[in-house]
């Protein structure tokens, strides 16, 4: 009873402003003191808790497993069940739950702090700070956790037959590490307040960072590892930063409250909110979803991130984690068109940066030999048509993407790492070829197919449908050069095309041949030693195909049910599911071009022709120059490098713009000569003259009476005697003088 | 020992009026100084540790006999009082350091003292 009186009472506290300086105004045009009611029934949603603990408690059993020594299967199976248990209760509850009214399920008081001056008297200013462990549901984290926990579900079913060579503690150690992921991602989306996302935000990086660095023999890993995990603290700077000046600005970080104070500003659009720390919150924001999410100019630890094994790039590095940058500026919508609304400059940023990234990882995928690091830098350009579309006000655009790149892109890794784990490790595309003719390859081959053919945007397809409705979006929404952003868009949809079928068809078509990885480069393939002609492909198992076939089923199925909207609802129930949420409260203020055209039609019907005819021109060009006629690709980059004008361009990009390289002499490199300085500093002058020379001081002094301790007793007995003779004589001397 | 308390009075005010006459006190204190003299040489000239051990003991008799000395000049009990605690601690420590020098001498079967100087620091 009487903490339910502090709730209330601190709850008043948080919603008067957590600052009197620059919080909420009591008075009107704010509807501050009616906050968006959350219905918490705990009846029907009691259950919705148990999407959180059942990772948590696979995660305690896989690590009790490794202490047993389990050599079986177990751990797998302890988290295929833990994560299918939560995909069915997400279902569940997603069922039940009515986008219009957001619901809070209470788990268990987590921060609840309160404080005042202290002075007592009627002008005490009270801060709180409130962040309970609680869910937030509403349409955007019911839809994310859907194709989250499904995802988790079906990669772990497949990492049950990747990662068998390695049964015993790396099995474990593994699952483990899937399952705090599958946590800290729930926990993330589900979160009803900032600091239980930041949680989340830093436990995904945790969970990457140890799955990343699986094969910690590996130094490339462990160097992957550590480079993922300080390029994302850069951008969780950014999230800390952009978290505590909301704090600092609203007084609050339950979405409940800021949303409620959101809606009611936005609605009148009078920009009360826009003091220096509301106009720096989105760009704060901004910087964590570009490191999560691996955007310019943070994007360089994704392709690097490969280093894991596949089923961990599927999953973190592709479906899942990497969409938590979507979804902190989905959920924070608000802010961004708050900022819009009072002349900011945060959301075209947005949508120029992912554009740009799109543009520059796709020019960078065309040119890479490694499927893995393609599929990566594919991962980013797609991550950046996400933020573009975010940028653009289509929140729908770029959700929808999210699910339908999740599914896409998580198939293809899946794919890609099956023809890595039958071919001894092998990724470069030029040591593989007409693996389609291969016995036991033909689901490999298909179902890339279908992957790359969704990725490609080829009419038809859910990537074409969820692409373009970003694309269009740039035709349509007012903004600095978002005309020219579009055309980069369409352009960077035809590199996709071309790169992404690059892949396929020198891996499944041609000749056949192959041969494995010399380095072996991914660890536990060692049974492959050998030459070319005693090297035997293993086909993948029947886990490995079936989540293969189930996967294509699903991106199949979000490409009809986007054609039957009204039948099977997939649409439209996005639609409904993410525009009741954050993410699309407010983007009618998104200002629209009055006769928003494209080359003089509707912008969503012209781009239906457009990006379908660039992805066509793209597909056919990968299959003219690396199926029907591999020579003229040879003869292509003969020509390109031999001209000086040009011949850059092909080294550039293979090279991925040596943007690592620059990284290292302009960050790296100076950074590490101001720590060998430092260094230096600290062993000369600290260490050597500081430290050492004060103790070296009694050393010297010491010195100089050592020959007295020779270890005869008379010695010390003669010094002794010696000593208390001089004493003596001293005070005899003066009882002499005095008494003359 | 109100006898004694007065005569403490008196010997405060007039120097004249001690109650051992000065020659005798200065022979008494010459007999210490010479018994610690002699436990002095004897303990920087021998290697014996029985031996040492003996002239540490006379070192200590000859303070003990200064203070009787300084106490009966004084007219005051606590020198004697503090011989008698000062003969307690030298049996108490004259029993421990033989104890120590039999088990050195177990240790190595000789009484010199240079046989341990192995011991010293560096």
């Amino acid at each position: 009873m009487l903490s339910a009186i502090a709730h209330t009472a601190l709850a008043t506290v948080a919603m008067a402003g957590g600052d009197g300086s620059h919080g909420l105004p009591a008075g009107e045009p704010f509807g501050f003191q009616v906050p968006i009611p959350p219905v918490v029934d705990e009846q029907s949603f009691a259950l919705a808790a148990w999407m959180i603990w059942l990772p948590v408690i696979s995660a305690v059993l896989c690590g009790i497993y490794a202490t047993l020594g389990v050599k079986s299967r177990l751990p797998a199976w302890t988290t295929v069940a833990a994560l299918a248990g939560s995909f069915v209760i997400a279902v569940m509850t997603v069922s039940k739950l009515d986008f219009a009214k957001p619901v809070v399920v209470h788990l268990f008081d987590w921060i609840d702090l309160s404080w005042s001056s202290g002075s007592g008297t009627a002008g005490d200013q009270w801060h709180g700070l409130r962040a309970n462990f609680a869910l937030y549901l509403d349409g955007l984290s019911a839809y994310w956790i859907l194709f989250v926990t499904f995802l988790g579900t079906m990669i772990a079913f497949y990492a049950s037959e990747y990662m068998d060579e390695d049964k015993g503690t790396g099995y474990c150690r593994f699952f483990a590490g899937v399952s705090i992921f599958l946590f800290a991602m729930t926990a993330l989306v589900l979160g009803e307040n900032l600091i239980m996302l930041y949680l989340g935000w830093e436990g995904v990086g945790l969970a990457s960072y140890l799955l990343i660095g699986y094969y910690y023999k590996k130094p490339a890993a462990v160097a992957a590892a550590k480079k993922a995990f300080i390029m994302n603290r850069i951008g969780d700077l950014g999230l800390a930063l952009g978290i505590y000046l909301i704090w600092l600005e609203y007084g609050s970080l339950e979405f409940g409250v800021l949303f409620a104070a959101l809606q009611s500003d936005g609605a009148t659009g009078a920009g009360q909110y826009d003091g220096w720390a509301a106009t720096l919150i989105p760009w704060c924001l901004m910087l964590g979803a570009f490191g999560k999410s691996a955007q310019f100019p943070l994007y360089v630890w994704l392709p690097d991130a490969m280093e894991g094994p596949t089923p961990v790039s599927a999953l973190i590095h592709a479906a899942t984690m990497v969409t938590a940058g979507i979804y902190l500026i989905a959920r924070t919508m608000p802010f961004f068109l708050m900022n819009k609304a009072s002349g900011g400059h945060a959301l075209e940023a947005v949508a120029w940066i992912g554009g740009l990234t799109a543009l520059l990882a796709a020019t960078i995928a065309m040119a890479q030999y490694d499927i893995k690091r393609v599929m990566a830098y594919s991962t980013v350009s797609q991550l950046g048509y996400m933020f573009m579309g975010l940028g653009l006000a289509t929140s729908f655009g770029a959700c929808y993407h999210v699910l339908t790149h999740a599914f896409f892109k998580a198939l293809l890794f899946l794919c890609c790492g099956a023809v890595m784990h039958g071919f001894g490790g092998q990724l470069d595309l030029r040591k593989l070829g007409g693996i389609r003719r291969v016995p036991g390859w033909g689901v490999v081959c298909w179902t890339m197919l279908i992957g790359s053919l969704w990725l490609s945007g080829i009419p038809g397809t859910a990537g074409y449908f969820s692409k373009d409705e970003i694309l269009a979006q740039a035709f349509i929404t007012e903004g600095t050069g978002f005309r020219i952003l579009g055309w980069i868009g369409i352009i960077t949809a035809g590199l996709t095309a071309y790169y992404t079928f690059r892949v396929w068809f020198r891996v499944f078509t041609g000749p056949t041949h192959y041969k494995p990885d010399e380095s072996h480069g991914q660890g536990g393939h060692d049974e492959h030693h050998g030459d070319d002609h005693s090297f035997h492909p293993h086909a993948p198992g029947i886990r490995i195909n079936l989540v293969l076939a189930v996967l294509s089923l699903g991106a199949i199925w979000l490409a009809v049910g986007y054609f039957v909207g009204d039948i099977w609802g997939t649409q439209v129930w996005i639609k409904n599911a993410i525009e009741n949420s954050s993410a699309g409260t407010g983007l009618q203020l998104m200002p629209a071009g009055d006769h928003s055209t494209l080359l003089g039609f509707e912008p969503h019907t012209a781009m239906y022709f457009i990006s379908g005819t660039f992805g066509l021109v793209g597909l056919t060009t990968a299959w003219w120059l690396h199926c029907a006629n591999r020579k003229s690709a040879d003869d292509l980059r003969t020509w390109l490098t031999a001209r000086g004008w040009i011949a850059w361009l092909p080294r550039a990009m293979e090279n991925k713009w040596y943007v690592d390289e620059i990284y290292i002499a302009t960050i790296r490199f100076p950074l590490w000569i101001a720590g060998q300085a430092l260094y230096m500093f600290d062993r000369v002058f600290v260490d050597g003259i500081g430290v050492n020379g004060t103790a070296r001081l009694p050393k010297i002094a010491a010195s100089l009476f050592q020959p007295l301790y020779n270890g005869k007793l008379q010695g010390y007995a003669t010094s002794m005697a010696g000593g208390l003779a001089l004493v003596i004589a001293w005070i005899v001397w003066v009882w002499m003088r005095g008494s003359v | 020992m109100n006898d004694v308390a007065i005569s403490l009075t008196q010997a405060g005010e007039a120097s004249t009026m001690v109650p051992i006459a000065t020659g005798t006190i200065q022979i008494v204190l010459l007999v210490s100084a010479v018994m610690f003299a002699i436990g002095m040489v004897g303990f920087l000239t021998r290697r014996n540790m029985i031996l040492m051990f003996l002239c540490t003991e006379l070192m200590f008799q000859a303070s003990a006999i200064a203070m009787i000395a300084f106490g009966r000049m004084h007219l005051n009990p606590e020198g004697q009082v503090f011989v008698i605690f000062i003969l307690t601690v030298a049996a108490a420590e004259a029993a421990l350091a033989l104890g120590l020098v039999v088990l050195l001498y177990r240790r190595k079967p000789t009484l010199d003292a240079e046989a341990w100087s192995e011991l010293k620091e560096c």
